[in-house]
């Protein structure tokens, strides 16, 4: 795998750390490149193989289904090679979609049989209206999943379409939900799928800042208007339907955040992710705001970049280099260092050619090294 | 009407040797004021009823009684009453949803929840004595009036059809619902009609020229399929964009500028 949705991928897989809340991904999408499924498919399959190969936090998966029929998934991840054999053990389905109301339930007592209740295919919900119902048949299900008392296993939880439980409950009770599941100590990650346009903006908003990666499909290009005509709607509408943009955004624990931009194809096998590279001068230049000086290199400019040789590079003269990495104490630069006394470092990279100086002036000793976070974060080891 | 070579078939994939979609389909048709699509709904009645197709058709009426549908599927060809008495069409006149005024909300839940158990209880029983594997189709012939009789909630709505989802899940079933889109056009959020987009595998858009009113053509249509599975077996959103005429017992489609 080498497409980027694999970091978010990644980040489900290693689960969440001791004492913080689980990792959350929301999906989201729209009218104008409705492929939330399709996303949340590739990410639910991506996981569960995970899972079934052992290499995730998490030991097992607990699906709840309100978009599609059980046999929907069971059918996909059968499809991808994941064992349904396996899969049943590691993957249970809560089935909120055969009976949301429980109509087929109060339909009964007339002492008519049903013959149409669907191969049972994981836990029936028959009141989605009641989520801490809900909260304890999924807590119930992963444990049952893991096994309890093997010490603390996790397991992860994925909601297939949140839109419909806020149409049934409130903002209110699905945050409560969600932040629940998060800050369960078993749980690892929790990932769901929304439709945006469904909801009012605060919705939306409210559920972003429960999750910890955001992933939002969008159409290429705008929409046109309704006055645009006819033609070029059409063909808007053409060019969107198979294809889209794919953004990311991941919240780290420090706060930092990491916005990833790709294109993302849809066919039969799933969806494809194609990274849009930065160096698209055409879309870059139309992007860029019309500014009074120069942002772009020309030609000549980025052939002279090209040639400088950087003070870290090998510099093919034998001698080994020191570079200068603000951990040494002063005192320990002895030939290079011109007044130790002074806070001001002289480092010769190009041993004493004299023809470049960097000047570095410390604050003081006791400062760390400059960066505050850990440099390795996203390694995948 | 021109049966084996008709622009509207193509495009909902009927014609292709294609296998049928593994699950329920769910067909939502568009239209406008100026524009019915009515016509379309009757084209798909026919075809479910035709003898190829060997479904079971369950139609619910809210917008015209069934003497009114047995007269232009007739003009069709096809035999309204001959099939309800074969018990392959069930008609459903729910012209009075939602006339026992009282208290909205709770009247409305009964009766869509009375409707649907009709229907399943149909199909348990009547249609499908021996769990026989016709396909189902359900057909709703203006979603909008459930929601005027709801006193405009769509929830409950969206309730019933989720219920009619569930019993279209078979090879072949499908549900076919039509909705005006003009109605919702000053409307923000969510409204029932992005909600059934959502849900529907198949658009079907019946809207006025752009260019205005025509003698020969009455409106165009935009057929955008989602998912098909083509003969190669890859999966591909269809897009279909042709003209129409309505004519006394069929419809012509032709591609823009494809008429003399």
């Amino acid at each position: 795998m080498k497409e980027m949705a694999e970091p978010i991928c990644r980040v489900l897989r290693d689960g969440a750390l001791e004492g913080e809340h689980a990792p959350a991904l929301m999906i989201k999408d729209s009218m104008h490149s409705a492929f939330g499924l399709d996303v949340f498919n590739h990410i639910l399959c991506s996981l569960a193989s995970n899972i079934s190969a052992g290499k995730s936090q998490a030991r097992g998966l607990v699906l709840v289904s309100l978009n599609r029929h059980p046999s929907f998934y069971t059918d996909l991840l059968k499809s991808r090679g994941i064992g349904v054999a396996s899969s049943n053990k590691l993957i249970q389905i809560v089935d909120c979609y055969s009976d949301p109301l429980g109509w087929k339930d109060r339909l009964l007592d007339p002492g008519c049989i049903t013959k149409l209740s669907p191969k049972a295919t994981g836990t029936l919900c028959k009141d989605i209206r009641d989520l801490d119902k809900l909260l304890s048949v999924i807590l119930e299900l992963g444990n049952g999943l893991v096994g309890v008392g093997q010490g603390k296993i996790h397991f992860s939880v994925a909601i297939d379409l949140v839109t419909v439980i806020i149409r049934h409950t409130s903002l209110q009770s699905v945050s409560r939900l969600i932040s629940n599941l998060r800050s369960h100590d078993q749980v690892s990650s929790v990932f769901w799928l929304i439709h945006s346009d469904l909801h009012e903006m605060k919705a939306i908003a409210a559920l972003e800042y429960m999750s910890s990666m955001v992933a939002n499909l969008e159409p290429i290009g705008q929409s046109p208007n309704e006055q645009r005509g006819h033609f070029e709607k059409l063909l808007w509408t053409e060019q969107n339907s198979n294809k889209g943009k794919f953004h990311v955004r991941f919240k780290r624990r420090n706060g930092r955040v990491k916005l990833m931009s790709e294109e993302f194809l849809v066919e039969q096998g799933g969806i494809k992710f194609i990274t849009v590279s930065s160096g698209n001068g055409m879309i870059d230049q139309s992007l860029l705001p019309k500014v009074q000086f120069n942002l772009q290199l020309s030609e000549k400019e980025r052939v002279d970049r090209a040639k400088v040789v950087l003070p870290f590079e090998h510099q093919g003269n034998g001698k080994s280099m020191q570079i200068y990495d603000g951990r040494r104490s002063l005192t320990e630069g002895h030939n290079n260092l011109s007044t130790p006394a002074s806070t001001t470092t002289k480092i010769h990279t190009e041993a004493d050619c004299g023809k470049g100086e960097i000047h570095y002036i410390r604050d003081s000793d006791d400062e760390m090294p400059d960066s505050d976070e850990d440099p390795d974060d996203d390694l995948d080891i | 009407m021109d049966n084996h070579s008709n622009l509207l078939d193509e495009a909902l994939g009927f014609n292709s040797k294609a296998r049928v979609s593994p699950s329920g389909r769910v067909v939502l048709i568009e239209d406008s004021v100026e524009t019915s699509g009515s016509f379309v709904l009757h084209h798909l009645m026919k075809h479910a009823l035709s003898l190829n197709c060997s479904g079971i058709v369950l139609f619910v009426a809210l917008a015209q009684p069934f003497s009114h549908y047995d007269r232009i599927l007739r003009k069709l060809g096809c035999n309204l009453v001959a099939q309800r008495d074969n018990n392959r069409l069930f008609f459903f006149d729910m012209l009075k949803l939602g006339c026992l005024d009282g208290d909205g909300g709770k009247i409305i839940e009964g009766q869509l929840l009375e409707l649907y158990g009709k229907i399943q209880k149909t199909i348990e029983t009547d249609a499908l004595p021996d769990q026989s594997k016709n396909p189902i189709t359900i057909m709703i012939d203006d979603i909008s009036l459930m929601e005027v009789a709801a006193h405009g909630s769509s929830n409950h709505v969206l309730d019933f059809l989720h219920y009619c989802h569930t019993l279209t899940l078979g090879p072949g079933c499908s549900l076919v619902v039509l909705n005006h889109e003009d109605i919702y056009s000053s409307l923000t959020g969510p409204t029932l009609i992005l909600e059934m987009e959502y849900i529907a595998d198949i658009v079907i858009k019946a809207e006025p020229l752009a260019t205005g009113l025509a003698s020969d053509v009455h409106g165009q249509l935009m057929v955008v399929n989602k998912g098909i599975i083509d003969e190669n077996g890859t999966l591909r959103t269809k897009l279909r964009n042709f003209h129409f005429k309505v004519k006394e017992n069929s419809v012509e489609y032709f591609y823009p500028g494809s008429q003399s």
